[in-house]
């Protein structure tokens, strides 16, 4: 008598989808979208922010007086005007391009995507920070490369460590393809690698000759002094570099881009087109319409103000309501603080209790490929009000307390059995 | 007819709930075209809804604490509305593991030994100290879990004591108190009981044989992870043992309309209680729904009949 598995495909599936499971993490996070809970766990954009009545006659204009163009398909490498437009951001950090370098994506985590489908066989190599975004794991994980965490400083990745690193995997018969590295206040360690820093790391990719994938979500989101100077500024070859309109504008518009130099540019072009074949007409003219109509740098300004303000809040009661032994990193910009716990806890552990005092965060854990981060945590200052973050550091601070007298109690914070599955919030979750 | 389903909530299985909520709602609309189903989460704003515009009948598929211990069916008995399921009472007895098992045995259904202890009584008399004490009573292996909560949340298997630290840790992570219950090998099978116009009826058994050896969250949610067999692959005489042990539980806890007995048959063909569901999932991977399509009933039919029991009561 044979049973069901209640999923007739089960024998079909790719080897790559395996870590596709149910997940307990995941479920916790159901919880935290719930207004009672204070979600210091997602990454959400407070769009709010921006000047939504505006955006809504941009957007009605752009249906009314060019439906024609916008409702159609439009190239593969994404809106000429456009892209003309991102030069001008992409001033900001110090970058100078030509309109034909650019790729317009859907959002940065597809320019991802096709940078990593370009260049990555199963089981290459590539070096990421730890911790390192959850996003790129998932998409580096999904082409089956061999993931190598870099070990990161309070400047962010540390270049000695790299250059081992490199030469760790090249004695060992592997094939190293690409150092992915967030250098503006990084996701999810708060850090930001200072100009020196940057000189070095992308002299290691030079020397190396390992392409250097640079993502630069919050390059813009600095609360002291001008924008980071970015690593594409003074290098067009080795390095490739994924902007975004998500954080500077509106996550869900989902347009975002890669600079690169122009023999992988048409490659990642001709990967698009088989992708989407071409990012969304609408979303990119709604964001073309926007940079020449409106005051994107003072709305940016309005953006850094709002979150400059949520990040003292939080750095300001994590300082007063923290047990002895934790500590956390003070980001000079950008959405999140790294907190390490006291000695012996373990945050993935202590997620359902955390849930159930109605705060969140996300597990240290979701942020390494290989079971590191258990004694860390990210916090995301970026959504909640500023008395609403007290709260939640103050609801887990008392957790804190409470996981540390149960671990005092057994010997250990650790749990038996770990959870399976994706440890980070789904992406519309806070 | 207007009936509401409760979903949602602030507990652990919340993701759960609004899944097996959302599928029984469209069951039922399928089977009664005619009704109006609503779906609604528990929070601050229901006893307002509730007030505006009161359903002929309320369907509570709550899962873990509120929904199932009992609390949100005592307000909805204070407010007089027909709901499906067991009362309050009932509920808070099914709800604590500990509690359950000891009223079962008491009944004449065999359960695996255990012991409940809370948090404090490990920090009062020092640890390794009751870990010792729960060595010699209870042996290895055993299961940790929660006293109270679903969906396998908190469990672990233990099979040496070097392990038992860890396993408390994490099941305090969902609860005050724990429960050590010592483990059996053997088949585990999950039985639904369904009331009718002749009274209480067993549905097949589920038999449920997870591919990593433990039915755990990701084993009972990712479709493809465990193999179903429906009825059980049981002899006549022991499936219709488990049949009578679920009868049993759900007559002895004085549950009312459904339920699902989880049991485990040992290598003698005796069933043990393990725990009783209330609200029971009714995902796609859930197991009374399999049970009920096993004995040839659609399940928007039966929990439609169920409706219409619940308002016939009142």
């Amino acid at each position: 008598m044979s049973g069901s598995r209640l999923d007739p495909w089960v024998d079909s599936y790719a080897q790559r989808a395996r870590g596709m499971t149910a997940s307990e993490i995941r479920a916790l996070f159901s919880v935290a979208s719930r207004p009672e809970v204070v979600s210091l766990a997602g990454g959400m954009p407070y769009v709010q922010a921006l000047p939504l009545e505006e955006l809504a006659e941009t957007a009605a204009r752009l249906v009314r007086e060019r439906g024609a163009q916008v409702l159609q398909y439009g190239s593969g490498q994404g809106d000429v005007t456009l892209r003309g437009q991102i030069l001008d951001v992409m001033s900001d950090v110090g970058i100078s391009a030509h309109p034909d370098d650019i790729v317009v994506t859907t959002g940065s985590q597809m320019a991802l995507d096709l940078v990593t489908r370009v260049f990555c066989d199963p089981g290459d190599v590539v070096f990421v920070e730890a911790p390192s975004y959850v996003g790129a794991l998932g998409v580096f994980r999904a082409y089956e490369c061999a993931i190598v965490h870099v070990p990161m400083d309070d400047e962010g990745l540390v270049p000695d460590a790299l250059s081992e690193a490199i030469a760790r995997a090249r004695a060992a018969g592997e094939k190293p393809k690409m150092i992915y590295t967030i250098p503006s206040f990084h996701n999810p360690a708060g850090v930001t690698q200072g100009p020196a820093r940057r000189a070095r790391v992308l002299e290691v990719a030079k020397r190396e000759n390992i392409l250097l994938l640079e993502d630069d979500p919050y390059g813009l989101l600095g609360f002291d002094g001008a924008p980071p100077r970015a690593i594409r500024a003074d290098d067009d070859q080795q390095v490739i570099y994924l902007g975004s309109f998500s954080k500077t504008i509106a996550s869900g518009l989902r347009v975002g881009w890669a600079v690169a130099p122009h023999g992988v540019r048409e490659k990642l072009v001709l990967a698009a087109e088989s992708a989407v074949l071409c990012p969304s007409n609408y979303a990119q003219l709604t964001v073309s319409e926007y940079l020449a109509t409106q005051p994107w740098r003072e709305q940016v300004k309005v953006f850094r103000e709002v979150y400059r303000e949520r990040r003292d809040a939080l750095l300001d009661s994590l300082e007063q309501l923290m047990p002895e032994g934790t500590t956390w990193t003070k980001p000079a910009g950008g959405f999140y603080s790294w907190v390490t716990l006291p000695e012996g806890l373990d945050s993935k552990a202590m997620l359902p209790r955390a849930i159930a005092a109605l705060v969140a965060y996300v597990p240290g854990t979701g942020f390494y490929v290989d079971g590191q981060g258990r004694e860390s945590l990210r916090l995301s200052y970026c959504y909640p009000e500023p008395e609403r973050i007290r709260e939640g550091v103050r609801r887990l601070a008392g957790v804190i307390e409470g996981e540390l007298e149960i671990a005092a109690t057994f010997g250990t914070g650790r749990v038996l059995r770990d959870a399976e599955g994706p440890e980070s919030p789904a992406p519309n979750l806070l | 007819m207007q009936v509401m389903v409760l979903a949602g909530g602030l507990s652990a299985e919340r993701d759960v709930s609004l899944r097996s909520g959302r599928r029984v709602a469209e069951a039922v609309r399928a089977a009664r075209p005619d009704w109006e189903v609503h779906e609604r989460d528990v929070d601050a704003g229901l006893l307002a809804a509730l007030a505006d515009n009161s359903p002929d009948c309320v369907v509570p598929l709550l899962h873990g604490a509120a929904g199932e211990d009992g609390a949100v069916r005592d307000v909805l008995e204070c407010l007089d509305l027909p709901y499906v399921g067991s009362r309050p009472n009932a509920c808070r007895l099914s709800f604590d593991k500990a509690v359950a098992k000891t009223l079962v045995r008491r009944a004449g259904v065999a359960t695996p030994e255990w012991v409940a202890l809370p948090h404090a009584t490990f920090r009062e008399l020092g640890a390794p100290a009751v870990m010792a004490a729960l060595e010699r009573g209870l042996g290895f292996p055993l299961v940790v879990k929660p006293t109270r909560g679903g969906s396998a949340l908190g469990v672990s298997v233990v099979q040496a004591p070097q392990e038992l630290p860890a396993a408390m840790v994490g099941a305090f992570a969902y609860g005050d108190v724990a429960l050590l219950e010592r483990f059996l090998d053997g088949t585990e099978v999950a039985v639904g009981v369904i009331e009718t116009a002749d009274g209480a009826v067993a549905l097949p058994a589920v038999e449920i044989v997870p591919d990593g050896g433990l039915y755990d969250y990701s084993a009972r949610y990712t479709a493809g992870t465990t193999q179903f067999y429906v009825p059980a692959r049981l002899d006549d005489t022991v499936a219709e043992a488990a049949a009578a042990a679920a009868l049993s539980v759900h007559r002895t806890l004085g549950l009312r309309d459904w339920s699902r007995s989880d049991l485990i048959i040992d290598a003698d063909g005796k069933a043990l209680f393990l725990e009783v569901n209330v609200a029971p999932g009714m995902t796609e991977t859930s197991l009374v729904p399999q049970a009920l399509a096993a004995a040839g009933i659609d399940m928007g039919a039966q929990m439609a009949t169920l409706v219409d029991r619940a308002t016939a009561r009142v």
